[in-house]
């Protein structure tokens, strides 16, 4: 019984990315009707807003180091710290979480000059040219990173205080030994206040209520003298800069490296089609439902039972789901099958 | 439209071999005439003509033909390790492989169209994928590769009494595989695959996946099932994808799961759409163009560039080799993704399409210099 609510603990995060990036995968397929290859590649440039951030952070200079006496020692020493003491290594410390504020105004930025320069040619172009463009754009990004910041995984540690483990356990009266990291847990947290912060402003506010109209019916709303076309771009860059936010507080989970957009892009877009092409809800509760399910699989017992079914356990979901629902679990008619 | 006889078919293939045959000779000039790379021509030639008669007939983008090539070159090996380094039982043995396991996935992937389709093809590749690396070691010999060994059983070699001292290497009837022997054998295969695509292209099956490209609907409005002819499709090309498999595994007897990666899915349909989906020499122009840039490119770094600039002014010298430098070596991936994009966005037929808006050209300037005919007279 620990054993499984801790695995379903540990699906809990890996499901919040997977919800996030398929949230905005789906936003995008809805309004703009493009399937966006490159929306991967947006969560990997988040993750890379944190990277370097933290790097921005400790550009260091060497300074003596006073502790040893007996020969010349120099220490690499971080600006920030040589300049404010504490204060200094504090920031640093708290790199992950500042780049947040970098994260939104940049991904953004990037989302409408995506939008605007590239996305907007291909409103009417066939679904496979879409995907292959994308996928283009997806492999110049990656290859763009992979330059620059290399072919590692850079480790990006979150703050010191939220390090550790937190005793969910005990809380829950389940047992000591079901610990959860500090991360995960605020990672999960997290992405919960991002989905319901989309949905607050789909739905709450009269801008979303526009963009629904939309999604439901562009040229009804292209009649009523609404320019539905400005409103989706913007709503391309909110998706781009919900992947983005997904990445950045995902680099302390994972170390980002170049290939983990294609890595999680992939998932994603099994994620989105079992939860229903164009369907928000659907692509959030198939997000958790497959994170947990991946992690249930990768226990000992599930394991021994079923030999490498760890693996494949996504991919089978998906394909078992595809074959009883055809347009995913909440899926409308028509959408996609041409 | 008129469909080609089996003559005017023999004359492209005369054409076709002859060119085929003496790729070396005319592929010199541009120093691409040594067998290493001419065997990478003729293998994912005959991946990319095989995923054409899919993709490019019938319009299903499939994002899992890695998967059978992966199951060809598993299939030759073992081939090679249990019965002979013949690479003839190899060779139909794979086909047959990819062509059941092709059955397999596009009875069920069939089942769904448009993006739904390109999923479910892209999910069972990952899983053959996972699986290669993971439970399916005994068979795969997970991420070092399945090699050839000494003590391999190889059971029709010993039967006809043929040994070999230290690691053999492939051979038909004796004749080693590598090399320029290796190069002609691919080419033959090549040679016969096409022979076969252009049939398929000029048959009445053919204009049949061509129909469901172009309105699937109407077409079972019309009283066909649609659903055969797209299986035989997604298996031909199957096929297609395990004989390219086995040719890699012919060439070099080595199979990783790698090469069932989606990323090699992904490379066909760039080679494919690149050349020209839905042509015949398209997709062959595309693994060209792919292969042989990225023999250039990925071979540069800085001291050739800073050679291929020495004719600037050292200052802008320095500035172009800093611009290129991304592009070339290991970034020969980010020439690749940019390529592709200009041409799906520029030239969404490739460069077949490429080629006609060319040859459309003197005939625009001859409609110009002759002034155009009234309305009336272009309805009689």
């Amino acid at each position: 019984m620990d054993s499984i609510f801790l695995q379903i603990l540990n699906g809990l995060d890996k499901g919040a990315a997977y919800a996030l990036i398929a949230l905005g995968l789906t936003l995008v397929f809805g309004t703009l009707g493009v399937v966006n290859f490159a929306h991967g590649a947006l969560f990997m440039l988040g993750a890379f807003c944190a990277v370097s951030l933290q790097s921005i952070l400790t550009i260091s200079k060497k300074v003596r180091d006073e502790s040893i006496t007996f020969f010349e020692a120099y220490k690499e020493t971080p600006y920030l710290e040589l300049w404010w003491g504490d204060t200094g290594t504090m920031i640093i410390d708290w790199a992950v979480p500042l780049s947040i504020l970098m994260a939104i105004p940049l991904m953004l930025l990037i989302g409408l000059i995506m939008e605007r320069g590239l996305i907007r040619h291909f409103y009417s172009r066939p679904h496979a040219d879409q995907i292959l463009v994308t996928f283009g754009l997806a492999i110049v990004l990656q290859e763009l990173i992979k330059y620059y910041f290399g072919a590692n995984p850079i480790p990006t540690p979150p703050p010191d205080i939220v390090a550790g483990s937190a005793a969910v356990g005990a809380w829950l009266g389940l047992g000591d030994n079901v610990v959860y990291p500090w991360w995960r847990l605020i990672y999960f947290l997290f992405s919960m206040l991002i989905i319901a912060a989309v949905f607050a402003f789909l739905h709450l506010t009269t801008f979303g209520m526009v963009v629904r109209a939309g999604m439901h019916d562009r040229e009804t709303v292209g009649l009523l003298g609404i320019n539905v076309e400005k409103r989706f771009t913007i709503v391309f860059g909110i998706a781009a800069v919900v992947a983005g936010l997904a990445g950045v507080m995902y680099a302390p989970i994972l170390p980002p490296d170049y290939h983990m957009g294609m890595d999680f892009l992939v998932l994603s877009f099994v994620v989105v089609v079992v939860g229903g092409m164009g369907s928000l809800g659907g692509a959030v509760a198939a997000g958790f439902l497959l994170g947990i399910l991946q992690s249930v699989a990768s226990m000992n017992e599930v394991k021994s039972l079923l030999p490498g079914i760890d693996q494949i356990i996504i991919y089978l979901v998906a394909v078992v789901i595809l074959l009883v629902r055809p347009r995913g679990l909440m899926g409308r008619k028509g959408v996609a099958e041409d | 439209m008129s469909m080609p006889t089996l003559k005017n078919d023999l004359a492209i293939m005369v054409l076709f071999t002859a060119a085929v045959l003496s790729a070396p000779l005319w592929l010199a000039p541009i120093g691409a005439d040594y067998p290493d790379l001419l065997q990478k021509f003729a293998i994912y030639g005959i991946f990319a003509v095989g995923f054409n008669i899919l993709f490019g007939l019938t319009g299903y983008l499939s994002f899992g033909h890695a998967a059978f090539l992966g199951v060809g070159s598993y299939t030759a090996v073992w081939s090679f390790k249990l019965l002979s380094m013949n690479v003839l039982p190899a060779v139909a043995l794979s086909v047959l492989m990819a062509g059941v396991f092709a059955y397999l996935i596009g009875f069920i992937s069939l089942r769904r169209s448009g993006i739904y389709f390109s999923i479910l093809t892209l999910a069972f590749a990952q899983m053959c994928y996972n699986l290669a690396y993971s439970v399916l070691t005994p068979i795969t010999n997970g991420e070092t590769g399945l090699q050839l060994a000494n003590d391999d059983a190889r059971v029709i070699d010993t039967l006809f009494g043929i040994s070999y001292d230290g690691l053999p290497s492939t051979t038909l009837f004796g004749l080693e595989m590598t090399g320029y022997p290796g190069f002609y054998f691919c080419a033959v295969l090549l040679i016969l695959g096409f022979f076969l695509s252009l049939r398929i292209f000029h048959s009445p099956f053919g204009m049949k996946l061509r129909a469901i490209k172009s309105n699937q609907t109407r077409m079972v409005y019309t009283g066909y099932n649609t659903k055969p002819y797209l299986l035989t499709a997604f298996v031909i090309s199957g096929m297609y994808a395990g004989l390219a498999g086995a040719l890699l595994a012919v060439t070099d007897p080595l199979a990783g799961a790698e090469r069932m990666q989606w990323t090699a899915s992904g490379e066909v349909v760039l080679m494919t759409i690149l050349g020209g989906a839905g042509t015949l020499i398209g997709p062959l122009l595309g693994v060209g163009i792919i292969k042989y840039f990225e023999n250039i490119f990925s071979a540069m770094n800085v001291q050739q560039l800073t050679e291929m600039f020495a004719f600037l002014p050292d200052w802008l010298g320095k500035i172009a080799v800093t611009l290129t430098n991304p592009f070339v070596g290991e970034g020969w991936h980010l020439t690749l993704g940019l390529l592709f994009m200009l041409i799906v966005i520029f030239l969404p037929g490739g460069v077949m399409e490429g080629m006609r808006r060319i040859a459309a050209i003197p005939r625009k300037l001859k409609q110009r210099a002759v002034p155009k005919p009234t309305p009336a007279t272009e309805e009689k």
